[in-house]
């Protein structure tokens, strides 16, 4: 046991657990926050995507030790003060889900993919990228629509930002 | 899982001293396939020294066409340096294909090739660009450094610090992906150079990577898509699993051979 502190949606946290303990448990078992995801045990499925120092990771495969000292970013830290993130809001517009189930590691693949491509993302290129993220009920093709609209979107935020 | 012990390495010498210091050790890169296979149970060592945080072992430096990418460099770091990109696209567009954006987010081109899996993308690049491994204590070539299926020429706790090349005249890759994983069900990288041509592949091989000599005479003589035509693959030393039949490898060699010189 040891205490593993990080930042997580911008708050400094700290909390005892096991070296082998995952990222994913860490956040829902000692933080409460269940949104992200476990759908698989073999690094394939994507619902636990998180974000570590601004890049999309699988907490599923990251143990909390290893990400001690970051700054992580979870599906709870996207919406601000009661309004949807702008891929929140596209994937609800764009009836993005079904479940629901894969939806918090398919949201924060999204925000990092237009992150790294703005509104220069095209249909291919979002399929290309949600290699390692699985739906088992949508077919792809609204999250597919839910991304394009969120980066037509949010297109000026890549540029703005350098 | 079992239980295991975490350490945070700040540098070589430190992971050195570390890994020493405990029974069972063993290094973790990115993770991506070391964590992936302790949560199966498939390995449980005792100790982690996490080599994550070394940043002499992380950049790629482009000096001319020498290169030298730090073992601790992630796939999405190699994917988008432009510096690299100026001098061999090939290894960059190698390592954008590598399984998905998260895993390339954490995965590391050390971890990779320590890891040395006969369906791994890297090992065909290093074997083709004719490229030096650098370890903590000696300069290792490619040909010398891969010796078999999960197998390396790397000692008990030898650290894999840099891999360094000359960048090729013309340099291609390409690989036919295992449609669940992504890993190659055959890969192959080939290059035209000082050195002549080199057509390194991966996947297909009973023992790992290999080169071909036939592909490589043919390309020789005539470096064209279509020179391989004639070119005779030998399925007996080819894997055969529930993926792919040795026949079916023999002539994704040649197309993906093809392929590669197309992109270079
Ligand atoms: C879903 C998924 C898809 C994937 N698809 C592909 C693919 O298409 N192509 C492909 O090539 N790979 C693929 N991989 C594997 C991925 O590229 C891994 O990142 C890589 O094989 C291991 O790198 P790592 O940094 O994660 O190493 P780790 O998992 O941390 O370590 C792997 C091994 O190397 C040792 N090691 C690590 N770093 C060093 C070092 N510097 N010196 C000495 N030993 C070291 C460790 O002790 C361990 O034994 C995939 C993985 C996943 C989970
Ligand atoms: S839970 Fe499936 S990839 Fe993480
Ligand atoms: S909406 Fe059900 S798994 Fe994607």
């Amino acid at each position: 046991m040891a205490k593993v502190k990080m930042t997580v949606n911008g708050r400094q946290v700290g909390s005892e657990c096991d070296d082998r303990t995952l990222l994913v448990h860490f956040l829902r078992e000692n933080l409460g926050l269940t949104g992200t995801h476990v759908g698989c045990d073999t690094s394939q499925c994507g619902t636990c995507v998180v974000h570590m120092d601004g890049r999309s990771v699988k907490s599923c495969s990251i143990l909390a030790a290893q990400a001690a000292g970051s700054d992580i970013v979870t599906i709870e830290g996207l919406a601000s003060g009661g309004e949807l993130h702008p891929v929140q809001a596209a994937f609800k517009a764009n009836h993005g889900l079904q479940c629901g189930f894969c939806t918090p590691g398919m949201v924060m693949t999204s925000v990092d993919m237009i992150r790294r491509h703005g509104a220069a993302l095209d249909e291919a290129t979002v399929r290309a990228e949600l290699e390692g993220n699985i739906c088992r009920c949508t077919g792809y093709h609204n999250i597919v629509q839910s991304v394009l609209a969120a980066a037509a979107e949010m297109g000026g935020a890549k540029e703005a930002a350098e | 899982m079992y239980a295991t012990h975490y350490h945070r390495a700040s540098s070589v010498q430190d992971a050195l001293s570390l890994k020493s210091a405990a029974e069972d050790s063993r290094y973790l890169s990115g993770g991506m396939t070391l964590i992936a296979t302790m949560k199966q149970r498939l390995a449980a060592p005792t100790d982690l020294v996490d080599l994550r945080h070394v940043e002499a072992m992380k950049g790629v430096t482009v000096a001319g066409r020498t290169v030298r990418i730090g073992a601790g460099t992630t796939h999405y770091d190699v994917a988008s340096s432009a510096a690299l990109a100026g001098v061999c696209p090939a290894i960059c567009a190698l390592a954008s294909h590598i399984g998905d954006p998260h895993v390339r987010h954490m995965g590391t081109i050390g971890g990779s090739i320590a890891n040395n899996d006969p369906a791994a993308d890297y090992p065909s690049a290093l074997l083709a660009l004719d490229a030096v491994i650098v370890t903590d204590r000696r300069e290792i070539g490619a040909a010398d450094f891969f010796t078999g299926l999960f197998e390396t020429a790397l000692v008990e706790d030898e650290i894999v610090t840099a891999v360094t090349f000359e960048a090729p005249e013309k340099a291609g890759y390409a690989k036919f992906p295992n449609p669940a994983s992504r890993y190659a069900m055959t890969g192959v990288f080939v290059t035209k150079g000082a050195g002549g041509v080199r057509v390194a592949v991966t996947g297909a091989g009973s023992d790992g990577v290999f080169r071909h000599a036939g592909l490589e005479q043919a390309l020789s003589a005539r470096w064209s898509p279509d020179a391989v035509a004639g070119v005779a693959v030998d399925p007996s030393n080819l894997m055969a699993d529930l993926h792919a039949s040795a026949d079916y490898r023999a002539n994704l060699v040649k197309v993906m051979t093809k392929r590669a010189v197309a992109a270079a």
